[in-house]
């Protein structure tokens, strides 16, 4: 009782009052950590969305992780063949819960102009992807939206629920269904 | 400048030449399907001081894929030598890792043969990929790319844009 | 009486001393590298054999990115794989679109216009620069200096905003055709390329007194994977590399081609071979690059900038709307591609990396029989054991750091 007390002489600014849910799922949603599946072309627009002009670290996840062990987005930029598509999983699979996915640019997506014998037509075949970005490479602006629509979609997250039951992204009351696809196309600046 | 080498002489003739053409630039298969002898390797050398290419060409029948190993030569033709095999499965003798180089080891096909569609055929993935499932023909759906000329509609025309081919009949009934 | 006893206590200093003298050998571990690994550059793998930590023996393995480009090649018309060569080395796509547009031109024994050249001259100049920065940006970053990244990527962001204005895209640029380009030179390009030549050379200094006289740098690449003039000869390497090694050796120079010959520039070479002359190369010649596109953005040529071949170039869209003969031509070119002869062509530009080639069979139509494209990173690649051996395992990213490569092109 003489807690409750306390806490309500408090001053205002300094305490929020909150579920445990939506502050666990605020603390996760600015604090993403990639792991950045460089694969190919799009390897190098992630390496400008970190680099100065468009700044990742604006939404907190300018911590690229080469180890899986500590990230906790996995983003796969570039051509998955066939020969690469073991080890993509398994990277995925050493990466702990809870963890999202996103595909990053047609190639990841669909296999995109790669229709061939070695090129995986799109790595949702052995990864649960939430977010697919189109463009071929997308541009920097589409990915930190992309990363944007992870976060929206974490917020949204049963973030104890999903602790106790282990079933990770068990949505609340704004339901996502499905991936989110953002659009990456190029739009000209001529 | 061109020149066709036998077979067998390849080995000593790149010996000679390479007195003049100090470096074996490319190594490149070509498979001329129906022609006999079918398949043909292609050496690019370049000599530094004429500063002009030359080109080798060894025709390789169908029924007896083997040839001289360059590797003796010119250290660089390992490499280049690995892929024509991956590709095309001609065998090099006195090869040091004769072994697939893009290709996974245990792929059952040599893709860039004329006969091996370029959608792929179904195979099984190594076995560190086996979480991954397998690799698939991809699905071309009247690809590749290469737009036919006799239609009028731009729906089949461009038919890639459907998943399945059922879903496209579906959706051109409709 | 009080007896004398001599007690030996070996400790473990001692205890090295003597398996250093009795050259005691541990067992040999494999350590895996790769094919996900930040100082790859990509997606290649390594598997080391160390002895403490020295490499006894090292075996590369590639491939996981190999995409079937050749096979792609085969299937479609000699417009539609341009933009495959964007993905080739996509840390300098217009180099790629410029050397492929000659192999074809070749084949087809069309020449372009001189304004065409020299367009052409500046897009490979700037995608040297762009390659060169982030190459040196990658390995100063593997090695420990954070900074010269950010720095030498900032000035990557310029070349972007360079190839947005010239042609819309950002990194896959496609920006040849067969025949000339997509479209001409926007005037507002030249102010623009102006300015950022005029900035370059303070980055590249910057980044000379960050890196070049560093005594960490200098310690890390120093004498480190020296490679002998005749083991690069005898490996096929190319660029800088080659260069590295004391081969006076540039495409540019030896066979010009695309207007090469009406420019001055110098080619830098190496003394020793070793890491620290590979970077002093690629520093070098993007000075010289500078030189070149001034050179060229002060004699830009008037006039047309498509080679006045119908039957391959595509007409103006103005003239396909309005006359007949313009408009069959673009059907043709559009549906069936050129009607390219029957030949073969082998055609070698100097890329950034090093020699890229094309290699293409025609039988006539509108099809490539064959293409094959001589991947600078494939060759110098091979260089990876005969480098890696006797050194220590934190010497390999520095190795492949000034190797340079890109698996893009490597695997195609």
């Amino acid at each position: 009782m003489g807690a409750k007390k306390e806490i309500m002489n408090a001053p205002s600014q300094d305490v929020i009052v909150t579920r445990v849910d939506a502050a666990i799922s605020w603390m996760r949603k600015n604090s993403v950590w990639p792991m950045p599946m460089g694969l190919a072309c799009c390897g190098i627009e992630l390496m400008a969305v970190g680099a100065s002009r468009f700044d990742i670290a604006r939404f907190g996840s300018e911590v690229m992780r080469f180890s899986p062990r500590q990230s906790d987005l996995m983003i796969v930029a570039g051509t998955c063949v066939y020969k690469m598509a073991g080890v993509v999983k398994r990277v995925w699979d050493q990466m702990p819960n809870p963890k999202w996915c996103m595909a990053m640019g047609a190639c990841a997506s669909t296999g995109g102009m790669y229709r061939s014998y070695a090129t995986v037509q799109g790595v949702d075949r052995f990864l649960p992807v939430d977010v697919y970005i189109s463009g071929c490479p997308p541009r920097p602006e589409a990915v930190l939206e992309g990363l944007m629509a992870i976060q929206r979609k974490i917020a949204n997250e049963q973030a104890l629920h999903a602790m106790k039951t282990g079933i990770a992204s068990a949505p609340t009351h704004q339901p996502v269904t499905g991936p989110v696809i953002v659009r990456g196309d190029y739009a000209t600046r001529r | 400048m061109q020149r066709v080498v036998e077979r067998d002489k390849l080995l000593e003739t790149c010996r000679q030449l390479k007195a003049d053409y100090e470096m074996l630039t490319d190594i490149a298969g070509v498979d001329n399907f129906g022609e006999d002898p079918r398949y043909e390797v292609v050496y690019h050398l370049y000599s530094f001081q004429k500063h002009e290419y030359l080109r080798l060409k060894v025709k390789v029948p169908e029924d007896d894929m083997i040839m001289d190993s360059l590797v003796s030569v010119w250290k660089t033709a390992d490499w280049h030598e690995r892929e024509v095999f991956d590709m095309f499965g001609i065998r090099f003798r006195n090869h040091p890792n004769l072994k697939r180089i893009l290709m996974w080891d245990g792929y059952p096909y040599y893709p860039l043969r004329k006969d091996f569609p370029l959608a792929g055929i179904q195979t099984e993935l190594p076995e560190y990929a086996e979480d991954a499932g397998k690799a698939e023909a991809a699905n071309m759906l009247g690809g590749p790319f290469f737009g036919g000329t006799g239609t009028t509609s731009s729906r089949e025309r461009e038919p890639r844009q459907y998943d399945t081919p059922a879903e496209q009949q579906e959706k051109l009934k409709s | 009486m009080a007896t004398r006893y001599e007690m030996e206590m070996i400790d473990s200093a001692a205890r090295a001393h003597q398996a250093f003298e009795e050259e005691l050998h541990g067992e040999k571990l494999i350590v895996n590298m790769g094919p996900s690994h930040p100082s790859t550059h990509g997606v290649f793998r390594m598997v080391l054999e160390l002895d403490g930590e020295e490499i006894t023996n090292c075996w590369p393995e590639i491939g996981f990115l190999h995409r079937g480009d050749e096979k792609i090649a085969e299937n479609m018309t000699y417009t539609q794989f341009i933009p495959y060569t964007d993905r080739l080395d996509y840390l300098a796509p217009l180099a790629n679109n410029v050397a492929y547009a000659y192999a074809v031109e070749k084949l087809c024994g069309i020449d372009v216009p001189v304004r065409c050249k020299y367009i052409r001259v500046i897009c490979a100049e700037l995608a040297r620069i762009s390659s060169h920065l982030l190459g040196i940006g990658a390995m100063s970053m593997d090695i420990g200096a954070m900074t010269v990244f950010l720095y030498t990527f900032k000035q990557r962001e310029l070349i972007y905003d360079l190839c947005e204005t010239i042609c819309g895209a950002r990194l896959t640029t496609s920006y040849t055709r067969i025949g000339g380009l997509a479209n001409d030179m926007p005037e507002s390009f030249i102010p623009m390329c102006r300015k950022f030549i005029a900035d370059l050379p303070a980055t590249i200094d910057e980044t000379d007194k960050l890196l070049t006289r560093n005594k960490i740098f200098i310690e890390r690449n120093k004498d480190i994977a020296v490679l002998s003039r005749e083991d690069a000869i005898n490996y096929g390497a190319t660029g800088p590399i080659l260069r590295g090694s004391g081969v006076e050796h540039d495409l540019r120079k030896a066979n010009p081609y695309g207007g090469y010959e009406n420019f001055q520039f110098d080619i830098p070479t190496g003394t020793v071979g070793d890491c620290m002359d590979r970077y002093l190369v690629r520093m070098e010649e993007m000075r010289q690059s500078i030189r070149i596109i001034q050179q060229a953005l002060d004699s830009m040529p008037g006039g047309e900038w498509n080679a006045p071949e119908a039957k391959i170039v595509l007409p103006e869209k103005q003239a396909v709307l309005t006359k007949m003969e313009e408009l069959i031509h673009h059907f043709i070119n559009v549906t069936q591609g050129i009607n390219a002869p029957v030949g073969e062509v082998y055609f070698g530009a100097e890329n950034p990396k090093g020699e890229l080639g094309f290699y293409i069979v025609s039988k006539g139509g509108g099809t490539p029989h064959r293409l094959k494209i001589r991947a600078p990173s494939f060759v110098n690649l091979q260089l990876v054991p005969l480098l890696c051996k006797g050194h220590m395992m934190s010497d390999t990213v520095a190795i492949l750091g000034s190797l340079d490569f890109v698996m893009g092109e490597c695997d195609r």
